[in-house]
Order: C-alpha cells, then sequence, then structure tokens
C-alpha cells in the first residue's frame, strides 16, 4: 500500500536522534523512490552513519519515523496511532534493507560462503541447498565466485566489501544503504568495489550511498543530499549541487575535496 | 674506519653467510644456572630425607588414587557449574537492565572478593546456624523443607562454595570474550534481519569463545589447585589422602612429593588439552591452513601455556 502522493521506497520523515546531550540528527526528512540512488554527503561529524543506522533502526529514532515500501518500520498503525513493533517483527522488517559498512564486518569465524547463507537461513528459514546456490549466483555477480572457501582474514579489502555486499543481497533486501563502502580501502582497490555498485544502480536497485566519491555520486546519483549537523541543507540533482553549491558549508567542502 | 663500505654494484648480492656474534654472557648465565639446577637435583635424588622408596610406594597407592579421582571429579563439576553460572552472571552485566548489570556486579564483587577458604567454611558451617531450608510459595504455603545438615554434606558445601567463587572469575572471562568481539559484528548480524538473540548466539558468542578459551584454561589449572582446600572441611581428596598417610607414619616430605607429582601430571595433561582447544577454537583465518604439522603445534601450544600457567 503506497502513500498518497510518494511512490517512494523509502521515506526518512523528521527523524531526531540524540547521543548524549549532542542532537546528531534534527528533523531530517528523505524520500528516494524506487529504483533510484541516493547519495549522502557531509564533513565527518555530520551524522552520515547515524541516519543510515536510523533509517534501518539499528539506532532507534528518538522522534519521526521511516517507511519502507509504504510501511512504517518500526510501528504499526492502529486506529491513527503508532504501535510500536516486537524486537522479532522489527528484525525481520529491517532486512528489507541491506546495510554496508565502512569496515566491512565480514564475520571472521565463518567462510565467504557461510557468511552469505547464515542470515537466509536464520532469518528465512532457508535449506542449506537453496541458500548456497542462491549465494553462488551472488558471489560471481560480485566477481568472488572462487573464493567462496576462504575466510575474511585472508582476502583483500576491495574483495571483502565485495562479499558484504553479496551478502547483503543475499537477504533480497528492497533497497541497499551503503555507509562508506571505499573509505577504509587501498586507492588501488576502490575501482572493483564502485564497479559493483554501479553495475547494481544499472540493475535498478534502490541505493542511498554515504561517499565522498563525487565523481560516483554526480554518476551514479538521481538525488544527491548534503547534510551538515544533522541537517539537510541542500538537496537535489547531484549537478545543480556540485556545479552551483548555495550552502556555505557546501561550498567549502567541495572547494577543499576539490 | 675500518669497515669497507661496499656499495651495491661492486658487490654482486649473492649469498652471503651470516656469522652471528657470539652471546658469551647467555653461555655463562646458562652454565651457572645449568650446574645450580643440577646440583639441586643431585642433593634431592641423594637426600634420604626424601624416602624415595616411600615415594614409590604410595605413588599409585590405592587411597592416593581414590583421592584423586575426588580431587578430578570435584574440579571437573565445579568447572562445569561454575561456567554456566559466570555465562549467566556475564549476560546479566552486559545487560541492558541496570538492576541486572548491578546484581551481577556485586555478586563479582562478593565472590571475588572474599577469601575462597573462607567462603568454604562459611557453607560448610551453614548447618550449625541455619538448621532449615524451607521453600514457601506466597499463597501456597510451604512446599518442602530441608535439614541443612542432610543437605550440606561436607561435598556439596564444597561444591557449592568453590563454584560460586570460581564463577565470579568466570562470569569475568566470559564477559572480556563477548566485549573482545568488535560491534560491527552484532551490527551486521543484526541488519541482515537477526534479533539480538539470534545475533548473539549466532555470531558473537561462537567469536568470544576463541577469547574465552585460554583464559579459562588457566582459570582450570587454578582451580584444580584450589580445589586442595576442600581438606579444610574434610573432604577427602588427594590432599587429605596423603595427610591422613602421613599423620599415621610420618612420612609427610614422601607423601608431599606424591601429591606433587600427581598435580603435576594433571597440569601437564590439561595444559596439552588447553593446546588442542585453542587450536580448534582459536584464530579463525589460520584454522583453513591445517596442515601435518598441527598436532605437534597443538602440543606445543600446550606446553606453552603449561609455562605460562605457573
Ligand atoms: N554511539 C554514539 N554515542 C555517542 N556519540 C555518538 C555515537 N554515534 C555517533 N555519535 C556522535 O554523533 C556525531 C555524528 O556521528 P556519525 O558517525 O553519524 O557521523 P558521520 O557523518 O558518519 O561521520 P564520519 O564521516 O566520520 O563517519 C559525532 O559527533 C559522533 O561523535
Ligand atoms: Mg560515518
Amino acid at each position: 500500500m503506497s502513500h498518497g502522493s510518494t511512490h517512494a521506497m523509502i521515506s526518512v520523515r523528521d527523524v531526531t536522534k540524540s547521543h548524549g546531550p549532542v542532537r546528531v540528527l534534527d528533523g531530517v526528512s528523505l524520500d528516494v523512490e524506487a529504483g533510484t540512488v541516493t547519495c549522502i554527503i557531509g564533513r565527518s561529524g555530520s551524522g552520515k552513519s547515524t541516519l543510515l543506522r536510523c533509517i534501518n533502526h539499528l539506532d532507534v529514532p528518538d522522534a519521526g519515523h521511516v517507511l519502507v515500501d509504504g510501511r512504517f518500520l518500526g510501528y504499526d498503525l492502529r486506529e491513527d496511532k503508532l504501535h510500536e513493533v516486537s524486537e522479532a517483527v522489527l528484525a525481520r522488517r529491517r532486512a528489507d534493507l541491506g546495510l554496508v559498512f565502512q569496515s566491512f564486518n565480514l564475520f571472521s569465524h565463518l567462510t565467504v560462503m557461510e557468511n552469505l547463507i547464515v542470515a537466509p537461513r536464520v532469518v528465512r528459514g532457508l535449506g542449506r541447498e537453496e541458500a548456497m546456490s542462491a549465494a553462488r549466483v551472488l558471489l560471481e555477480r560480485v566477481g568472488m565466485g572462487d573464493k567462496a572457501d576462504y575466510r575474511p582474514g585472508d582476502i583483500s579489502g576491495g574483495e571483502q566489501q565485495r562479499v558484504a555486499i553479496a551478502r547483503a543481497l543475499a537477504m533480497k533486501p528492497k533497497a541497499l544503504l551503503f555507509d562508506e563502502p571505499t573509505s577504509a580501502l587501498d586507492p588501488l582497490l576502490v575501482g572493483e568495489v564502485l564497479k559493483v555498485m554501479r553495475d547494481l544502480a544499472a540493475g535498478g536497485i534502490t541505493m542511498i550511498v554515504v561517499t565522498h566519491e563525487m565523481e560516483f555520486a554526480r554518476d551514479v546519483a538521481d538525488q544527491l543530499v548534503f547534510l551538515e549537523d544533522g541537517r539537510v541543507v541542500e538537496k537535489g540533482p547531484p549537478a545543480d549541487l556540485l556545479d552551483n553549491p548555495k550552502s556555505h558549508g557546501l561550498q567549502r567542502m567541495l572547494s577543499r575535496a576539490s | 674506519m675500518a669497515e669497507t663500505p661496499m656499495s651495491e654494484d661492486t658487490a654482486a648480492p649473492t649469498a652471503y653467510r651470516i656469522i652471528h656474534r657470539p652471546r658469551y654472557g647467555t653461555l655463562i648465565a646458562a652454565c651457572i644456572a645449568g650446574f645450580l639446577a643440577l646440583s639441586l637435583i643431585v642433593s634431592i635424588g641423594g637426600n634420604a630425607n626424601f624416602q624415595w622408596e616411600a615415594v614409590g610406594h604410595y605413588l599409585f597407592h590405592p587411597a592416593i588414587l581414590r583421592g584423586l579421582a575426588i580431587t578430578l571429579a570435584l574440579t571437573a563439576v565445579v568447572l562445569l557449574i561454575a561456567t554456566l553460572l559466570g555465562t549467566a552472571v556475564a549476560l546479566m552485566r552486559l545487560s541492558s537492565s541496570r538492576i541486572l548489570a548491578t546484581i551481577a556486579l556485586v555478586y563479582v564483587w562478593i565472590f571475588r572478593g572474599v577469601p575462597a577458604l573462607i567462603q568454604l567454611i562459611f557453607w560448610f558451617n551453614l548447618g550449625l546456624v541455619i538448621r532449615e531450608i524451607s521453600v514457601v510459595l506466597p499463597g501456597f504455603g510451604t512446599l518442602f523443607t530441608l535439614n541443612t545438615n542432610d543437605v550440606l554434606s561436607p561435598y556439596t558445601a564444597a561444591v557449592i562454595a568453590l563454584s560460586l567463587c570460581e564463577a565470579a572469575y568466570m562470569a569475568e572471562i566470559v564477559r572480556a570474550g563477548i566485549l573482545s568481539v568488535p560491534v560491527g559484528q552484532e551490527d551486521a548480524a543484526r541488519s541482515l534481519g537477526m534479533s539480538r538473540r539470534q545475533a548473539f548466539w549466532r555470531i558473537v558468542a561462537p567469536q568470544a569463545l576463541s577469547f574465552v578459551i585460554p583464559p579459562t584454561g588457566n582459570a582450570a589449572i587454578s582451580l584444580l589447585k584450589l580445589t586442595s582446600l576442600v581438606t579444610y572441611v574434610a573432604v577427602d581428596d588427594l590432599f587429605y589422602a596423603a595427610q591422613s598417610i602421613y599423620a599415621r607414619t610420618f612420612e609427610t616430605i614422601p607423601l608431599l612429593v606424591v601429591v606433587a607429582f600427581w598435580y603435576l601430571a594433571v597440569v601437564t595433561v590439561m595444559s596439552i588439552g588447553q593446546g588442542f582447544l585453542e587450536a580448534h577454537f582459536g584464530q579463525f583465518d589460520r584454522r583453513s591452513r591445517r596442515s601435518w604439522s598441527l598436532p605437534l603445534r597443538q602440543a606445543g601450544a600446550g606446553l606453552r601455556n603449561l609455562w605460562r600457567a605457573q
């Protein structure tokens, strides 16, 4: 059930989040249409990671809410009131959004293959064979078909991040969230990860990407968001923001980047 | 001045032989230490006071072997209970509930803080202070009543006291193990749709295990030796068996040598076992590189632990 005028896959509505006395997010609203890519840029500490964590409720927002495909992620709407859902229900809904971390976070005690099948088996109840054949397809897709039996500690950072992307895809999410997926990588390895992400975007997966790769943002994003001090300061087509920054903050950030 | 600088283009980079500097200091120290050790062995071995014949006689004496069995059983039972209880306490300590966390904190504070011997004698004497234990369910009256003197036999008192005490240490070991797993692992598991519980048991716990095993091995070895305290509450463990013999025969030193021998033998076996466990559960990225030399390396790791544990 779609909500009125938007066909947004992800709707962020007035999300506010504080860590202790610090208000990290201050009324962030954002719509991401199905099949589009939104890139988020902003200085360190501006709240980008917190925003992604709030979107999939790894951090529960203090106020505001998130809709995924027209459904409240953390609540059920009954009699005009939002009733908080149980931890189990929230966990299952959270699987609709894949999250790719800056530090990969592959499960270090499991092989590449096991990393891909553990959640489909535990959460979705898939059988081992079924999960493995789906995983093989995904590993091929990110170019890791020959490393299924490796352990995360034995492959490069770029390879780990590609596996992490495949792991997120294994849950068949409705959208993917990326938190600076290439920031922890050697410059030489950035390209292989960005290529996988470009392919995914071309394949029509809805994505939100926190990134410092301005070239990627310009090429791939349908919408660019500039976050400053937990607020959306500018938002629009990437070329507009990058070539014609209106706010002082974005001007400063772009002049430093170039 | 005397050194001739040799640039790389004049000398082809062939394999030069490396002449190590002789380490005279180490050599002399080793000779002195070796001499002292040897003379100690000779003087002890040749000393009539040690009564080596008596040692041989009692080494496999039925009373000693029975005491050894009780020591081993006590260690195993206490370790099992302490591991379970300690894990529960660690989970309480890490839970988001302030009340649970505080209870766990106080538990560790008390049971780690009071000397084990005092806890042991306390439980042993509890039967004298409290005559009955009644389980009362409000509204239903008394369910059953136990006489503490029946329940708190020396064995039970020993198991309870040592388990409660050891659980406090295990709780800290398990807690440290859980905290050693990077938070990103749980985040990743939960982002894939696992609940907190699933993320903990599927992802965090198996990794915590590899951090928990080495210190648990040390704790088990300490515990083995700690159980000798039960002699004071008349549990007939290895030490007690030796004591009751030398109380009669006055062959104190030989029997202490026998006891020491058995403790060392068991500690050696435990250390080797710990090496195997570590090789199996530890360091995931190396597990994939199993080779023929693994059993050797495991035994080596066990012996190194033995070294560390003392
Ligand atoms: N768990 C937390 N506890 C306390 N403060 C936090 C926590 N997480 C984030 N913060 C604070 O919130 C602010 C925003 O953090 P966040 O990680 O969202 O920024 P970011 O934009 O992702 O920065 P970076 O580019 O460095 O990743 C920072 O000032 C940070 O110190
Ligand atoms: Mg961040």
